[in-house]
């Protein structure tokens, strides 16, 4: 018996299918949900979810959100989440650098600008983390620069 | 028979109407698509949210949850949040919804005070004589949640210092270009919604205090976060379903207008003909009869 799964992000619908397991970065650490798991309500932290279907899987990066745990369906509402097979690096790596750059002028550590910063920083770091660690597994290694695999 | 030189003036009016009305379609045209658009890329998100409120609502024990969810004995005041339009031009759009609005709220068993959002249903409601608590008007074209977030917040904070006791919220529900419907939905206390299946499924399979969430981390933390966050939300999924009706309203009173006014030039063409016609016969008759008179006389 598959569970539900839907990702959805303030912009649009990410994911939606039944799928064996879901797992999440829970508020309380990372959990596994599979079918008829009992109904529960959590926050998320940064990180990956990883969605599992026949063998095959799939890898998201979230930012932050909610999940909504019911023994049929996994509703996760992210405030920012992307399949780490779309991920644009060259885009994540120009944001990173932007931000990297940006903190370290030193601008006010309480100004908005700086919590927005330092947050696009925290996310693109998360994207390019999980490419390096996920990409390749649920679909073809396409698209991968040679950049970043050298990098740390 | 008016004369030729006026229905001329006349013409030239109507077909300016008709350049200006084509230009705002057009311009219409292209705002209710990307209206559409974002209003779309919110859509799941949104319901979403409100699927899983309500889930929250309709567990045992509502009461003890969250202020937000508390159904109050004694209700004394409603508050409506009515989103309207900034412009007019746009048909029986702003008209539409502050009529719906009056014609639900005026015999309402409670006093029921407003937050309008919009110039055009502030100027009507303020002509109403209705209780305007606050407003908002001049929205950026294509809002985002921050500058919405506001209005929701302030509905919030109302409800939760016990100035009112139920919040409403009043909107133009985007059904298709030609189909707009004003919709009012009830956003505080929260209600249970079973016309959807899901909330009962879940009743049927987990009936009973089984059916109570796990929190993680703690359940006021995540209720303090998620109830007033999801439900600011509702009001700005509102906001851009309305707006993606404005300029829907719009592109069709303007589609109507044009198509009138091109309508009533071609008339008026015709009258002007008439009338051109009729005015050479004449002068011809008059001629002809001076020759005449001429004639006779010599």
């Amino acid at each position: 018996m598959p569970i539900r799964c839907e990702i959805v992000s303030q912009d649009r619908m990410i994911f939606e299918g039944d799928v064996d397991t879901v797992v999440l970065p829970g508020a309380e650490g990372e959990m596994g949900i599979l079918p008829r798991h009992a109904p529960l309500l959590t926050t998320l932290k940064f990180g990956v979810i990883k969605v599992r279907s026949k063998g095959k899987e799939e890898v998201f990066t979230v930012s932050g959100g909610v999940a909504e745990v019911q023994p049929d369906i996994v509703t996760i509402l992210a405030d920012a989440a992307e399949n780490v097979e779309e991920i644009d690096v060259a885009r994540a790596e120009a944001a990173r650098e932007r931000a990297e750059k940006y903190l370290a002028e030193g601008p006010p550590p309480d100004s908005d600008a700086y919590l927005k910063m330092e947050a696009a920083l925290r996310r693109s770091r998360l994207r390019l983390d999980a490419v390096r660690r996920y990409r390749g597994i649920g679909g073809p290694r396409t698209t991968l620069s040679p950049t970043t695999e050298d990098e740390e | 028979m008016a004369n030729a030189r006026e229905v001329l003036l006349r013409i030239r009016s109507v077909k300016n109407i008709a350049q200006v009305t084509r230009a705002l379609q057009a311009v219409s045209a292209s705002k209710v698509q990307k209206a559409m658009q974002a209003m779309y890329r919110t859509r799941p998100y949104a319901t979403k949210a409100w699927q899983v409120l309500t889930h929250i609502a309709a567990q045992p024990g509502r009461k003890s949850l969250h202020p937000l969810l508390v159904e109050r004995d004694q209700v004394g005041k409603a508050l409506v949040v009515l989103i309207s339009g900034d412009r007019g031009l746009a048909g029986a759009y702003n008209a539409n919804i502050v009529r719906f609005t009056i014609k639900h709220f005026a015999d309402y068993h409670v006093p029921v005070r407003y937050i309008t959002i919009g110039r055009k249903g502030r100027d009507m409601m303020i002509r109403r004589r209705q209780d305007i608590l606050a407003e908002y008007s001049n929205l950026p074209a294509a809002p985002a949640f921050e500058d919405v977030s506001a209005i929701g917040r302030q509905a919030v904070n109302e409800f939760l210092s016990g100035n009112v006791d139920e919040v409403y919220l009043v909107y133009t529900d985007f059904v298709n270009m030609v189909k707009q419907d004003p919709k009012v939905k009830k956003l505080l206390p929260l209600e249970i919604d079973t016309g959807e299946g899901r909330v009962e499924a879940f009743g049927d399979t987990h009936a009973g205090a089984e059916a109570t969430y796990i929190y993680e981390p703690g359940q006021e933390q995540i209720l303090d976060e998620i109830v007033p966050r999801f439900t600011a939300l509702q009001v700005y999924q509102a906001v851009m379903e309305s707006l993606a009706s404005e300029h829907a309203a719009r592109m069709v009173a303007m589609k109507n207008a044009t198509e009138n006014a091109t309508e009533l030039s071609a008339a008026l063409q015709l009258e002007y003909n008439k009338a051109r016609q009729q005015a050479i016969t004449s002068e011809m008759l008059d001629i002809a009869g001076g020759a005449e008179a001429l004639a006779k006389s010599q």
